[in-house]
C-alpha cells in the first residue's frame, strides 16, 4: 500500500487491495458499492496527523487502516546521539499533552540503570506534578472528545482550568509544556514559595469545576446517545491488544501500574482505581473523570505530606553543583565543567521502567554501555498500542461513531510517531 | 520458592534447551530463550495457570554492533492475575531470519513486530502484515540500526557516486 502523504490513493488502490492490505476476513455481498474514503491527515477530529483509510458500505465501517508516522522525527535514534541528561529534552516532545509524565519515566529509567534514588522531597514534588499533569491532560481529552461530539462548551471551561494548571508549571520550571523540570538525581530547582498556596487554591475550586463539567455532559441526550454502547470492548480483549490506561480499567480489568508497581513512593498515597465494567465510550469516559478527582486526591495528600530536605541527591558525578559553590571551589567547576561536556557515565545493562502516564503504561527501555550516551532508548508509548484496536473497535459502526472512538482512546500523535 | 524461579523450573521441565541464561539486574529478570523455541515459550508462558503472562506489555529490538549475535529482541511480558513481569531475550543473528510471530498468542504482537520490522529490520516469521509502518514505503533501510548514519551526509556528486554509495547502509527494498 501506498502510503506516502501527497500521492493519490482513493485512485491507487482498489477495496480489494485494500482489503487484502487490513486483512479482515469479512464477508461482503457487493464489493462494488463500497467506497474508500482518506480521512485526515489534517482533520480535527483525528487529534493530530492520524489519517485513517476507510472502507465504508453506506455509512457504516466495513474496514479501517490507520496510516501513522507523519510526525515521526526519530527520537529514538536522536536519543543515541546525546547525552543522558541532553536527550531529556526530547521526551517532553513525544506526548505533549503530558511531558512532566514521559519525563519522568525516562529519569526513572536512567536512575534505575545508575541504582540511585532521588530524595524524599523530591519524590513527593514528582508525584505531586505528575498528578497535575494527568488532570491537564484529562482536562484536554475531555474538552477535545467533546468537541467532536458537538458539546463546544464543555472545551471552553476545560481549557481554562488547564491554564490555570500550566500556570502552575510556569512557575515550577519557566515553561508551560516543554518542562523538562524532573533531572536524572532530582529536579531543577526546588518549589518556588508561591507555589503549595497556588495548588492549594487549584484543589478548593477543581471538585466542583469537575462536577460542572459532568453536568454538562452526563444529562445531555445527544452525548450519552453518542457514547453508551458505541466501541466496546471486552476484558479480554482489551488485554489481548494490549490497552492500557482509562481504555483497560473502562472494560472491567483493573490494572494501574501505579498499584502493580509503585514508583516514587505510590504505595503510601491513598486513592481508588476507577473501574468500570460495560467496556464502551461512555465508561472510559466515566473512568477518567473519575480518575481527575482521585488525582486531586493524591495532590492534597501530597502536599500535607511534602517533607523538607534538599531536592538533588549528594553526587556530584550525577547532578551538578550549585551555582553558589562556582565561585569559590574548584572542585565544583570541575564537576559541572565534565557534566556539561561529557555527561555522566551510565553502567553496562538494560532495565525497563513502566510509568502510568495519563492515556495508560508508559514504559522505557534503557541500554547502558558504559559510556555517557545510552546505547538504546525504546519507548513504549500507550497511544501508539491503544490505537491498534483502533479498526476492530470500530467495525460495524457508523462513521460518525469512529469519531467518538478515538477521542475516548484518548490518543496523541506525537508519541505515537516519535 | 518465588516466581522468577518458578518461571525457569517451568520452562527447564518443558523445553530442558530452550533457556540459554538467566541474566539479573537492578532487580529485573531476564530470561535469554533460543531463538527456536520463542513460540512455544510464549504459549506456554501464557496458557499455563500457574503463570497467565497475559498481557504482552512491548516489543523491542536491540542493535548491540559491533558484538556478535548483533540484534537482540525484548519481549516484555506481565502476568495482570499474579502481577508479576518478567522480560524474555532472545539474539537474532540474520535480521532476515528473525523469531517466529508471537501474534496468534497475543493478539498486539503484530502491530508491535511491526515496528520492530520498520525501524530495525528484524523479520518475523509469519507475520504476513509487515509493511513499513512510520517510514514511507519507499523508505530505503532500518534508521535504527548502529550503521545507519545520523545526518551529516556527503553530498553525492557523479565524481564520488560510487564511493559515497558503498558507505551507504545496506539498502533493503521490499
Amino acid at each position: 500500500m501506498t502510503l506516502t502523504p501527497g500521492s493519490d490513493i482513493i485512485q491507487e488502490l482498489s477495496v480489494e487491495e485494500l482489503r487484502a492490505k487490513v486483512g479482515t476476513g469479512m464477508q461482503i455481498d457487493d464489493p462494488e458499492e463500497h467506497m474508500l474514503l482518506s480521512m485526515g491527515p489534517q482533520h480535527p477530529s483525528t487529534h493530530g496527523v492520524l489519517r485513517l483509510l476507510v472502507e465504508l458500505d453506506g455509512e457504516t465501517v466495513v474496514n479501517m487502516a490507520p496510516d501513522i508516522g507523519f510526525l515521526h522525527t526519530g527520537i529514538e535514534k536522536n536519543m543515541e546521539a546525546k547525552t543522558y541528561t541532553k536527550a531529556l529534552v526530547m521526551t517532553d516532545r513525544m506526548d505533549y499533552l503530558s511531558p512532566m509524565s514521559n519525563n519522568l519515566g525516562y529519569i526513572l529509567a536512567i536512575e534505575k540503570l545508575l541504582g540511585v534514588e532521588a530524595t524524599p522531597r523530591a519524590q513527593v514534588i514528582r508525584v505531586l506534578l505528575a498528578e497535575l499533569q494527568r488532570v491537564a491532560s484529562h482536562l484536554v481529552w475531555l474538552g477535545t472528545s467533546a468537541l467532536d461530539l458537538a458539546a463546544m462548551s464543555v472545551f471552553l471551561y476545560c481549557f481554562r482550568e488547564r491554564e490555570y494548571i500550566l500556570d502552575l508549571f510556569e512557575m515550577v520550571a519557566g515553561q508551560r509544556m516543554m518542562v523538562s523540570y524532573f533531572r536524572p538525581g532530582g529536579l531543577w530547582r526546588d518549589l518556588p514559595e508561591e507555589f503549595v498556596p497556588a495548588v492549594r487554591h487549584l484543589l478548593d475550586f477543581m471538585p466542583a469545576r469537575i462536577a460542572d463539567y459532568e453536568a454538562l455532559l452526563k444529562n445531555n441526550p445527544i452525548f450519552l446517545q453518542r457514547t453508551k454502547g458505541v466501541g466496546v470492548i471486552s476484558g479480554e480483549d482489551a488485554i489481548a491488544w494490549g490497552l492500557t490506561g482509562g481504555c483497560l480499567r473502562g472494560s472491567g480489568v483493573n490494572y494501574d501500574v501505579r498499584k502493580a508497581t509503585p514508583y516514587c513512593g505510590y504505595e503510601t498515597y491513598d486513592f481508588n482505581v476507577p473501574l468500570e465494567t460495560d467496556g464502551d465510550v461512555y465508561a472510559r469516559y466515566r473512568v477518567r473523570m473519575e480518575e481527575m478527582r482521585q488525582s486531586l486526591r493524591i495532590i492534597e495528600q501530597a502536599l500535607d505530606k511534602l517533607p523538607d530536605g534538599p531536592v538533588n541527591i549528594d553526587d556530584r558525578k550525577i547532578v551538578p553543583p550549585p551555582r553558589s559553590e562556582l565561585g569559590h571551589s574548584m572542585e565544583a567547576v570541575i564537576h559541572h565543567f565534565k557534566l556539561w561536556t561529557e555527561g555522566f557515565s551510565a553502567p553496562k545493562g538494560f532495565v525497563y521502567q513502566a510509568l502510568e502516564s495519563p492515556r495508560g503504561e508508559f514504559g522505557v527501555y534503557l541500554r547502558g554501555d558504559g559510556g555517557p550516551k545510552p546505547a538504546r532508548v525504546h519507548f513504549r508509548p500507550p497511544s501508539f498500542v491503544n490505537l491498534a484496536s483502533l479498526a476492530n473497535l470500530s467495525k460495524g459502526l457508523f462513521m460518525a461513531d469512529v469519531v467518538a472512538i478515538i477521542g475516548s482512546l484518548d490518543i496523541v500523535l506525537g508519541e505515537i510517531d516519535r | 520458592m518465588n516466581r522468577d524461579q518458578l518461571v525457569v523450573e517451568k520452562l527447564k521441565t518443558h523445553f530442558p534447551e530452550a533457556v540459554e541464561e538467566v541474566y539479573e539486574f537492578r532487580g529485573e529478570k531476564t530470561l535469554y530463550i533460543k531463538k527456536e523455541t520463542i513460540k512455544p515459550v510464549c504459549q506456554l508462558l501464557r496458557e499455563d495457570e500457574e503463570l497467565q503472562y497475559n498481557f504482552l506489555t512491548d516489543i523491542c529490538a536491540d542493535d548491540m554492533l559491533p558484538d556478535f549475535p548483533r540484534f537482540a529482541v525484548n519481549y516484555q511480558l506481565n502476568s495482570l492475575p499474579h502481577n508479576h513481569q518478567i522480560r524474555l531475550r532472545t539474539w537474532v543473528e540474520d535480521p532476515e531470519d528473525g523469531p517466529e510471530t508471537v501474534a496468534s498468542v497475543w493478539a498486539i504482537a503484530t502491530w508491535l513486530e511491526m515496528e520492530v520490522w520498520d525501524l530495525m529490520g528484524v523479520r518475523f516469521k509469519g507475520n504476513g502484515s509487515l509493511r513499513r509502518l512510520f517510514l514511507p514505503e519507499d523508505w530505503q533501510g532500518h534508521p535504527l540500526r548502529k550503521d545507519y548514519p545520523l545526518g551529516y551526509e556527503e553530498v553525492q556528486f557523479s565524481f564520488n557516486f560510487d564511493e559515497i554509495n558503498a558507505k551507504k547502509p545496506h539498502a533493503t527494498r521490499d
